[in-house]
């Protein structure tokens, strides 16, 4: 495995390739991709355990801010187990447990005093399936600011339409806020449940195959959303999808029965891997 | 065996007519005996179904039979009086109204929260956990308690409260708020004067002239005493003045806030008991409800940075609600028609208004029928058949409104 | 959200940007009092969850103390108590306070009940789980529904108004009030308990398992007998435990339809009481609160607990061990 401290070297080479042909109606204004890149969340030696099962052996990875980062691999290679212990979603699995450490700037993710609260706060998560509550796209979007924040009326409705926009769902939503979330193509769905974890205001976003569950337009659209995203946040996506890696994400880590193979910049990991096993499962022989 | 099974689609001489090898040369048993077994099993089941409906037929039938001619409106505005043709069911309809809603009223939130606590914050180690499992299998426990039981319960632990405030009898004693005593004259005017008593232990004041009292105006007056034989007065005079072997009568006056403890036999007793009836009941529909709700939901919320509790009061509850709310309306309609740890703190006895506070004696619907259909005259029987009529409607009518929560209030939740 | 239509042109961004960026750098909600609340309902939620541990601790603590006064009494023989079969505790000079003539008289109406409930109820569970079209099952489940919330009180009724006049008119030996009425009663009352709960089993028996006995050429009897209830027996034997609890602390049935006369007999002719009946008997008569016949409801009533509560455990712990294996 390639020495961590290299990789974070390796991941502030990398530059967003261009994307022609993919116009979004997004013109941002902070544009950071010629800045170096710094580190958001570094994992060291990580091994994670549910009950006897060793999930992840020793871990070691550095999460670069603003970029995609795509985890992939075969399903139970440890990739979603990952993920779900940046944020601490695995505490609500009494038989998870971790050892190691993973840190979001100065914060130890895994102790027991951080307050998990705060930190997924500070780290969103969407799911495989569009999760929304069974409540209206307003209050959806309005669920976190409400928890974590006090807003007058107007500057909530200000939060609400600023995310919505900001995930890409605002025009086709804007005319029925008050409507069931529910009622929404899955796509859109998908796109609310972005929005609804960005309105806390998060400095990264996990997303565990958050296009698994979607047709092949809406598919596209996510991707885009998550392209144009990584401007402002830090991404974490795992997918199945080789393909989706490629074309949305930055670096590309490939994972294999709960072991990191191999990490770097997604076009390297693509065209010219290191390891025999990337290689085969990039070129489809297995998984 | 599995031979037998396969040849069940092809008769057996279609079979030996396209030889296939080995199994050609296999005596096979014919599928006749099976089929006809089935159909006949099928005949049974069937029967027995019809049963079931015709034993459900045969019940309400014979009640509406018995029960219609006495239902008369009588039954809605009387009291249990000795005359069948003036007998009713009002009081206890107000027995079982301030008895159910206040079990409800105590019932919900603790059952909730249990089922909330065992279904939303897991355990946290290996003690948590046995706990849990210990709780979990003491509410299936409970459930299968006899309701009889429980009113043993109640007879010792609310109305004795095991005798720690001392008894409690009409002449005071145990802690009570909201209640004066008075002993009540009659003048010779008959007009009632009341005396009030500051301890209501002591025996009933003797008769002093002069003494203070209210009149029934509420007005303060001294009562003339006057010896035996002598004239009366005349004029206002009489209404408070007695000859000096007048004797009183203790009386209570109860607010509508009346407290006391120990509880003894009043309708607060018989809510907490009926509490502890239904409290089981209530804990595992509530949790069956907060189970069926996907828990993509909790990890939504979770993801957003909630705490437990704000998953559960924003998301899973609210999720949940039809699901409890059925559960609940339908543990009230047991509590509704639960009657044997309702006659065992209460007894049989004679109420003729609805209560008036919490400490109050009262009767329960099923209480009453019981009681009437345990005397020897046929016509309260008939009675009995007519507020069983009553009882059954309004149970119908709770399940109903169940099934329309059930119907209304449900929304796809993924 | 009017203040949103006005936003909606190509130049929300800085704007809506720069405001949404204001409020989220404002200081958040404070968490200290957010933890603080989230502790207290925790505590009020263990609180609940422990009351329920605090009943069954009362109702052992209440009916043991109150039956140790019983056998304090010098009445009261254990001897007697576990030995004799005469339960006479009202009349003045021959008391006797022998447990088997009531337990008698609820083993002989559980019986009787439990002949008609069990074969009944997984009959009907059968053909509910395996048999019925759906209309059919659109009318039983509630006809089901409906005789399970009857209250207590009615089938009493029912039972001394209509069971023991059919029964008299069938055979001229049955008295007034028989064990045969009221067990016929509590069997129709434990009907739907047997059935829902045996359903409950049959359904949680895996399709594979059906599927596969199907595609061996299986009639649907077969299926059910030979496959699915052999599956589900424990479940089954779960439902059975159950609902001979229920009929063995049933009350009112037997206070109205069984009698007063406490005696050890098992001809379902004759009177009974069982357990159940005494504690009502006592309760709507005038019996002092502290003879020893007023203790002498909860000895009978700690019994009766006992049984029940050895009857729902194993009863609870069989149905748990058999939705794990299939789960």
């Amino acid at each position: 495995m390639s020495d961590p401290t290299t990789l974070a070297n390796e991941a502030a080479a990398i530059e967003p390739r261009p994307r022609d042909g993919r116009q979004t109606h997004f013109t941002h204004s902070r544009e950071q991709t010629s800045e170096p890149t710094t580190l958001a969340i570094r994992v060291r030696d990580l091994n994670a355990w549910y009950g006897d099962f060793q999930a992840l052996h020793a871990i070691s990875l550095d999460i670069p801010a603003n970029r995609v980062s795509a985890l992939i691999g075969p399903s139970g290679c440890g990739k979603s187990t990952l993920l779900r212990w940046f944020n601490r979603m695995n505490d609500t699995i009494p038989s998870a447990h971790a050892r190691g450490s993973v840190n979001l700037g100065d914060t130890d993710l895994l102790s027991r005093t951080t307050d998990v609260v705060d930190l997924r706060r500070r780290i969103g998560i969407v799911f495989q399936r569009p999760n929304p509550f069974p409540k209206s796209i307003f209050d959806n979007v309005a669920f976190g600011p409400r928890l974590h924040m006090k807003l007058s009326r107007t500057e909530l409705q200000d939060v609400v339409e600023w995310a919505l926009r900001k995930a890409a769902v605002w025009d086709e939503v804007k005319d029925r806020l008050a409507s069931p979330a529910l009622g929404l193509s899955g796509g859109q769905q998908q796109r609310l449940c972005i929005a609804r974890a960005i309105a806390v205001g998060p400095e990264v976003l996990l997303m565990d195959e958050p296009c698994s569950a979607l047709d092949p337009a809406s598919t596209l659209a996510v991707e885009d959303l998550i392209f144009e995203l990584r401007r402002q946040y830090t991404i974490v996506i795992v997918t199945h999808n080789m393909q989706q890696a490629a074309r949305c994400s930055d670096q590309t880590a490939f994972f294999y029965e709960g072991r990191l193979i191999e990490v770097g910049a997604t076009t390297t990991v693509f065209t010219k891997p290191k390891q025999q096993q990337t290689e085969d499962y990039v070129s489809g022989k297995f998984g | 065996m599995n031979l037998r099974e396969q040849t069940k689609m092809q008769s057996p001489a279609e079979f030996d007519s396209d030889s296939k090898g080995p199994l050609a040369s296999i005596q096979l048993l014919s599928g006749e005996p099976r089929r006809k077994l089935d159909a006949r099993f099928r005949g049974l089941c069937v029967t027995i179904a019809a049963v079931s409906v015709l034993v459900l037929i045969g019940l309400l039938g014979s009640i509406l039979l018995q029960g219609v001619p006495s239902l008369s409106l009588t039954l809605l505005t009387g009291g249990p009086e000795p005359d069948p043709s003036e007998a009713g069911i009002r009081p206890a309809i107000f027995g079982t109204l301030w008895v159910c809603s206040l079990c409800a009223l105590f019932t919900l939130p603790i059952g909730v929260a249990t089922a909330i606590l065992l279904e939303e914050y897991q355990p946290r180690n290996r003690y948590g956990r046995f706990i849990y499992s210990v709780i979990q299998l003491n509410i299936s426990n409970l459930a299968g308690v006899p309701s009889v039981v429980y009113g043993l319960l109640g007879l010792t632990a609310f109305v004795s409260m095991f005798g720690l405030f001392g008894s409690r009898t009409s002449q005071g004693g145990g802690l009570e708020i909201g209640v004066r005593y008075y002993d009540q004259f009659f003048s010779e005017g008959m007009r009632s004067i009341l005396v009030p008593v500051s301890d209501p232990s002591q025996p009933v004041n003797k008769l002093v002239n002069g003494m203070q009292g209210f009149d029934s105006r509420g007005n303060q007056v001294a009562i003339n005493v006057i010896p035996i034989g002598t004239p009366l007065p005349t004029g206002d005079e009489l209404r408070y003045t007695l000859y000096e072997d007048g004797e009183a009568g203790r009386i209570t006056k109860k607010a509508w806030y009346h407290f006391s403890l120990p509880l003894g036999r009043g309708v607060l007793t018989g809510a907490l008991t009926l509490m502890l009836v239904i409290l089981p009941v209530i804990i595992i529909s509530s949790q069956e409800a907060l189970r069926a709700v996907p828990s993509s939901l909790r990890d939504g919320a979770l993801g957003l940075g909630s705490t437990p509790w704000q998953v559960v009061w924003h998301v899973t509850l609210p999720s949940a609600m039809p699901g409890i709310l059925t559960g609940a309306i339908l543990a009230m309609s047991r509590a509704i028609g639960e009657t044997a740890p309702i006659l065992i703190i209460a007894g049989i006895v004679y109420i003729s208004r609805a209560p008036q506070n919490l400490m109050d004696d009262f009767t329960v619907m099923p209480l009453q029928i019981f009681n009437w259909i345990s005397r020897p005259q046929e016509e309260f029987h008939a009675i009995a058949a007519a507020g069983i009529i009553l009882l059954l409607a309004i149970l119908l009518s709770f399940n109903a409104l169940a099934v329309l929560i059930r119907q209304k209030l449900h929304k796809p939740l993924s | 959200m009017s203040s949103a239509d006005s936003l909606a042109t190509p130049t929300w961004r800085g704007d809506l940007d720069d405001r949404v960026s204001k409020y989220l750098g404002r200081s958040q909600r404070s968490l200290k009092l957010v933890r603080g609340r989230e502790t207290v309902i925790y505590v009020i939620l263990i609180a609940s969850g422990l009351f329920s541990l605090l009943i069954t601790g009362a109702i052992i603590y209440v009916l043991a103390i109150e039956t140790v006064s019983f056998f304090k009494s010098d009445e009261v023989t254990f001897a007697n108590f576990f030995g004799s079969t005469t339960w006479n505790p009202l009349l003045g000079g021959t008391k006797s306070f022998g447990i088997w003539a009531l337990i008698c008289g609820t083993m002989l109406v559980t019986a009787i009940a439990m002949s008609i409930a069990l074969p009944l109820g997984l009959i009907t569970a059968i053909y509910l789980s395996e048999y019925a079209p759906r209309r059919v099952r659109n009318v039983l489940k509630p006809v089901l529904e409906v005789l399970a919330g009857v209250p207590t009180v009615v089938y009493g009724f029912f039972a001394l108004m209509t069971i023991t006049p059919i029964l008299q008119w069938l055979h001229g030996g049955f008295s007034v009030y028989n064990a045969a009425s009221a067990g016929i009663a509590v069997g129709i009352l434990c009907l739907p308990t047997v059935c829902s709960l045996a359903e409950d089993a049959l359904q949680a028996v895996p399709r594979g398992l059906r599927e596969g006995a199907y595609g061996l050429g299986a009639t649907r009897f077969d299926v059910s007998v030979k496959v699915v209830v052999p599956a589900a027996l424990s479940g089954i034997i779960s439902a059975f435990l159950l609902a001979i609890a229920r009929a063995v602390g049933e009350t009112m049935i037997v206070a109205l339809a069984a009698g007063s006369l406490a005696q050890a007999t098992f001809d379902p002719r004759q009177q009974v009481q069982t357990m159940t009946g005494f504690m009502v008997q006592m309760a709507s008569g005038d019996v002092s609160n502290y003879g020893t016949e007023y203790y002498s409801m909860y000895a009978v009533a700690f019994t009766l607990f006992i049984m029940t509560l050895a009857l729902t455990m194993v009863g609870n712990i069989v149905r748990r061990r058999f939705r794990e294996a299939y789960e």
